[in-house]
């Protein structure tokens, strides 16, 4: 006969073989094989703490009075496991690359790493959690009670309150042990996860154990087992649409919400593939723990007396078959269901508590000594977990004293789930949406809050307890539109799919409005970026870019989260990789960032932001940061714009180049048609003093002949030396180098003196000329002009083929400028010559009757140049005629002499 | 303008199995939601809908979900990480 005292000895036993297997583990992993630990069965297993003691005994209680709506439970996960390619790579994908530590660390780290978020996450998960730790102490409980009756005591509620106090602590003592024995950077725990892996096995052959005995021990074989499903008396598939739904819903939207779910999906998960595994087993693992869930049920209700607990059955069926061994075992395994969860539960709660609440106000408080004693924060941060584990097992308990232990499990888990689904819209809003924002959010999930708090929460604990029937009935101050089971006044709907329906849709409501109102902060949006692309970059964008931070305060600051030795090895791996020697590394932004990831690992992302931002002085993010990841759309455009840039820079450049190339071809044709000018100009009189002074070489020649040779020789050196010295003019007029000599005079004189210079006979040139017109006075270089002048007469004489030559020379004053035009009666000069008369050599007859090398209309444009004023062909005077263009005259007319 | 280069339209047909294989895994959540939606439509007076019949329809079905999810995850190569952004995810 099984006595309870052998029961105890079997549970002590269990407990002390959870101890070694999760000691072992922890003893493997500490030498570093981790490669069986880290497998996807072992994965797999660990999210089967999604399977509590209310699977284990509630859901044949839930099939027992409500028939197959007990299988939504597990139909919700299923749908998330095989929907992995939607949600959950994503949420790997990004927990991986941002170390995430917890679901409150998830959204506190998406909207802009706020601290304010992450209280509001943990706070709900925590009042959310309590009823479900609650569930689980009560079943172990009603399970004790199960054996203590079986061996002829009765319980009394004080004896039952007295176990569940040494469940909680047992379960305290457990999780400080193993669950914060250190504070790793990627918050992995090998000994609970094995642990937790052991007791997934345990409750699987339990239930499965007590279904196969079910099935083929009493009922004799599926045939008949249907045969009996169909007589008995429960409403198998009654099933109410709305509920069916919402709960589908409520259990797929619970398996991402629930904070020890996220910590085994996503914090644990030591390699992505993993998933894929889990993606088909875990679904088989929720398959065959459903299985056996409606026989147990159908036959429980035959077998046993009406009354009896349908939430015990699982145990109470082979006790009532004197199936000792066998409800033993069912024990254990309902006992595994309830501590495998409160163990992970209890851990991800306290690791919330420390990194959002307790951190954050500690840091706070100490800002200002900044103590520097080293570890002193990991310290913190492990106490702050061992407190919090001791003090949400103790809400757990006291809200099993408050319900009185005795509501259905089912009812209880229920409520629990449709609390922490108010994170769902934040979540995936933040991962896939990035116009969410931290106000979204932040109002989203405090109007969810507040509803699920106000329609399901605190009704639960009764009639009268924390709300009044009066409240219930009439709604608070007679507002009947605010009574928690009647939102808006309307009445008759499911409380559950009410209060879901209403949270839910006024939370993501609030999410989006608040998303669409507000504007992000830098971070935020850094930040947003990240996570919605988490699949797409391997690289983010930098959140640090300034290195103001000491190297040496940075690892003072590591060494108080991490300790003196971690830190250290970080430091030291960062000094390697930069090739360095010493202790200490440079502080690139790089460094920072990974640094922070570090920590954040340890103390969640707010967290080491808030300090790191302490070191290194606010947040370092630059605009050109945020432009950079403002957009993918942008980063493109950036990408296309700076192109667009480059090849227009390019295209300028070409085109300079190619302007320049033409220049220079150019100047180099011009160069060498000057060249050949110049040498043929030079060639030709050389020729003849080179020929006639052999011919004066001669003996016989006469004396006269020898003198007009000289006189050759002498006027064509004349002429070369003209040459030269136009040439040298020119040169200097070009290069600017010439030198003016202001002076005042008279036009008169000026053309007098010219028309001496150029030595015009009047009988070879007719010059008419207006003295009342000349008689100006004016300031500018008057050789040059004079030089010019001369130039102009002389040309006329030469070329003026006029039978008798004419130069008239008009001067008219226009204020600021004075005009002189040398009109003659000659031929002209044609349109297409008109265009090169002004080029340097260009004559246009022959150049032995011009007897010059066609410099001087040159010379005169450079001089006129330099003057200030012009000379060009004037049109329409049947004959050459040009047109001296004087300006900036201070002349002023003179009276008449 | 110039643009980024473009990858070809076309792929090649292995990889082109691939990308069907994820929109295969994408879609067998949605094919459990309306399986497991039907029995809703089922005429609750008829007593023979009410028993065994609807168990074994919605575990026949969890069965048939686990069997695609598990040949879908065999068949997807996890290198094949890459093309991400033509997702609908």
């Amino acid at each position: 006969m099984l006595t309870f005292n052998i029961l105890i000895l079997v549970a002590l036993g269990y407990v002390v073989l959870l101890f070694l297997v999760a000691f072992w583990a922890e003893r493997r992993a500490a030498a570093g094989s981790v490669r069986w630990l880290q497998s996807p069965l072992i994965y797999t297993l660990s999210l089967s703490i999604y399977c509590t003691a209310w699977t284990f005994y509630g859901a044949v209680g839930y099939a027992a009075r409500s028939g197959l709506e007990f299988v939504t439970i597990y139909l919700g996960p299923t749908l998330i496991m095989i929907g992995w390619w939607w949600v959950l790579r994503r949420l790997v994908r990004i927990g991986r690359s941002q170390r995430i530590t917890s679901i409150a660390d998830l959204i506190s780290s998406r909207f802009g790493k706020s601290t304010q978020l992450g209280v509001i996450v943990t706070l709900i998960s925590i009042i959310a959690a309590t009823p479900y730790i609650a569930l689980q102490l009560q079943s172990v409980t009603l399970s004790f009670a199960v054996f203590a009756e079986a061996g002829g005591s009765r319980w009394e509620p004080a004896e039952l309150t007295a176990a569940a106090a040494w469940v909680a602590f047992g379960l305290a003592v457990f999780t400080i042990l193993f669950g914060t024995r250190n504070l790793d950077s990627n918050e992995r725990h090998h000994g609970i996860v094995m642990a937790i892996a052991v007791e997934a096995v345990v409750k699987l052959v339990a239930l499965l154990a007590v279904g196969i005995f079910v099935v083929w021990g009493i009922a004799g074989g599926p045939a008949a087992m249907l045969d009996r499903i169909d007589t008995s008396s429960i409403p198998l598939w009654n099933q109410a649409g709305d509920r069916w739904v919402t709960l589908i819903f409520l259990s797929a939207a619970a398996f991402l919400c629930l904070p020890r779910m996220f910590q085994v999906l996503v914090v644990e998960n030591a390699d992505e593939r993993h998933l894929r595994a889990a993606s088909w087993a875990f679904p088989l693992y929720l398959f065959a723990m459903s299985l056996f869930v409606v026989p147990i049920a159908v036959i429980g209700l035959d077998l046993l007396p009406a009354g009896s607990n349908p939430d015990l059955f699982v145990l109470t069926v082979p006790l009532s078959e004197n199936r000792e061994g066998l409800a033993m075992l069912s024990f254990l395994g309902g006992f595994s269901s309830a501590t495998s969860m409160v163990i992970v539960a209890t851990i991800a709660l306290a690791t919330m508590v420390s990194n959002h609440i307790v951190v954050p106000i500690w840091l706070r408080m100490n800002n200002r000594e900044r103590a520097v004693m080293s570890g002193d924060v990991r310290d913190v941060i492990l106490l702050a977990r061992r407190f919090s584990i001791a003090g949400i097992l103790g809400l757990g308990f006291v809200y099993y004293r408050l319900s009185g232990g005795g509501a259905a499990l089912a009812a209880i888990g229920l409520i629990s789930f449709a609390g922490v689904v108010q994170v769902l819209p934040a979540m995936i809003g933040g991962i896939f949406w990035r116009g969410a924002t931290r106000i979204g959010a932040g109002l989203g999930l405090a109007t969810g809050l507040v509803i699920w708090l106000w329609t399901l929460y605190l009704p639960s604990f009764g009639t009268d307890a924390v709300i009044s029937t009066t409240v219930m009935a009439d709604g608070p101050f007679g507002v009947g539109w605010l009574r928690p089971r009647a939102l808006f006044g309307i009445e008759g709907l499911d409380p559950l799919v009410h209060s879901v329906m209403w949270s839910i849709l006024l939370n993501t409501f609030m999410f989006i409005v608040g998303s669409l109102t507000s504007f992000p902060k830098p971070l935020e949006r850094l930040q947003g970026a990240q996570f919605v692309n988490a699949l797409d970059q391997s690289t983010g964008a930098r959140a640090w870019t300034t290195a103001a931070a000491g190297a040496e305060d940075l690892l003072v600051m590591a060494q108080r989260i991490l300790g003196a030795n971690e830190a250290q090895a970080i430091f030291q791996r960062e000094v390697a990789r930069q090739g360095k020697r010493g202790y200490l590394p440079d502080v690139t932004p790089q460094f920072i960032e990974g640094l922070e990831r570090e920590l954040s690992g340890s103390v969640g992302g707010a967290t080491a932001h808030a300090m790191i931002g302490q070191l290194t002085g606010g947040s370092g993010i630059l605009v050109e940061d945020l432009i950079a990841v403002a957009d993918e759309a942008a980063q493109i455009l950036e990408y296309s714009n700076q192109l667009e840039i480059k090849s227009a820079e390019q295209e300028r450049t070409a085109r300079a180049l190619r302007d320049a190339n033409d220049k220079l071809t150019a100047l180099s044709i011009q160069k060498d048609a000057f060249l050949s000018q110049i040498s043929h100009e030079l060639r030709t009189p050389m020729t003849s003093i080179r020929s006639f002074s052999e011919i004066l070489g001669d003996a016989q020649t006469s004396p006269d002949e020898r003198e007009r040779y000289a006189g050759i020789i002498h006027d064509e050196a004349l002429r070369l030396t003209r040459l030269l010295d136009d040439l040298l003019d020119l040169s200097v007029l070009e290069n600017g180098q010439v030198t003016l000599h202001q002076q005042t005079g008279r036009l008169d004189a000026l053309l007098d003196r010219a028309v001496r210079a150029a030595g015009v006979r009047p009988d070879e040139l007719d010059i008419v000329r207006q003295p009342g017109d000349e008689a100006v006075e004016l300031t500018t270089d008057l050789d040059r002009l004079g030089q010019v002048f001369i130039n102009l007469i002389a040309n006329a004489q030469k070329y003026c083929d006029a039978d008798k030559p004419r130069l008239k020379i008009a001067v008219s004053d226009r204020h600021d400028k004075l005009i002189i035009d040398f009109i003659d009666n000659g031929s002209g000069i044609s349109t297409e010559n008109q265009q090169v008369i002004f080029e340097k050599f260009a004559r246009i007859t022959d150049q032995s009757k011009a007897g010059g090398a066609g410099l001087g209309l040159a010379i005169c444009r450079e001089v006129m140049q330099r003057l200030g004023g012009q000379v060009s062909y004037l049109h329409g005077q049947y004959g050459t005629a040009f047109r001296v263009v004087v300006p900036n005259v201070t002349a002023t007319a003179l009276a008449e002499t | 303008m110039k643009k980024q280069p473009q990858p070809g339209v076309f792929l090649e047909r292995s990889s082109y199995r691939q990308r069907r294989l994820r929109d295969a895994g994408l879609l067998v959540p949605v094919l459990g939601i309306i399986l497991w939606l039907v029995p809703l439509l089922w005429d609750k007076g008829d007593p023979q809908n009410g028993k065994s019949m609807a168990m074994l329809y919605i575990f026949g079905v969890w069965v048939l979900l686990i069997l695609l999810t598990a040949l879908i995850a065999r068949l997807i190569r996890p290198s094949d990480d890459k093309p991400s952004k033509d997702e609908p995810a």
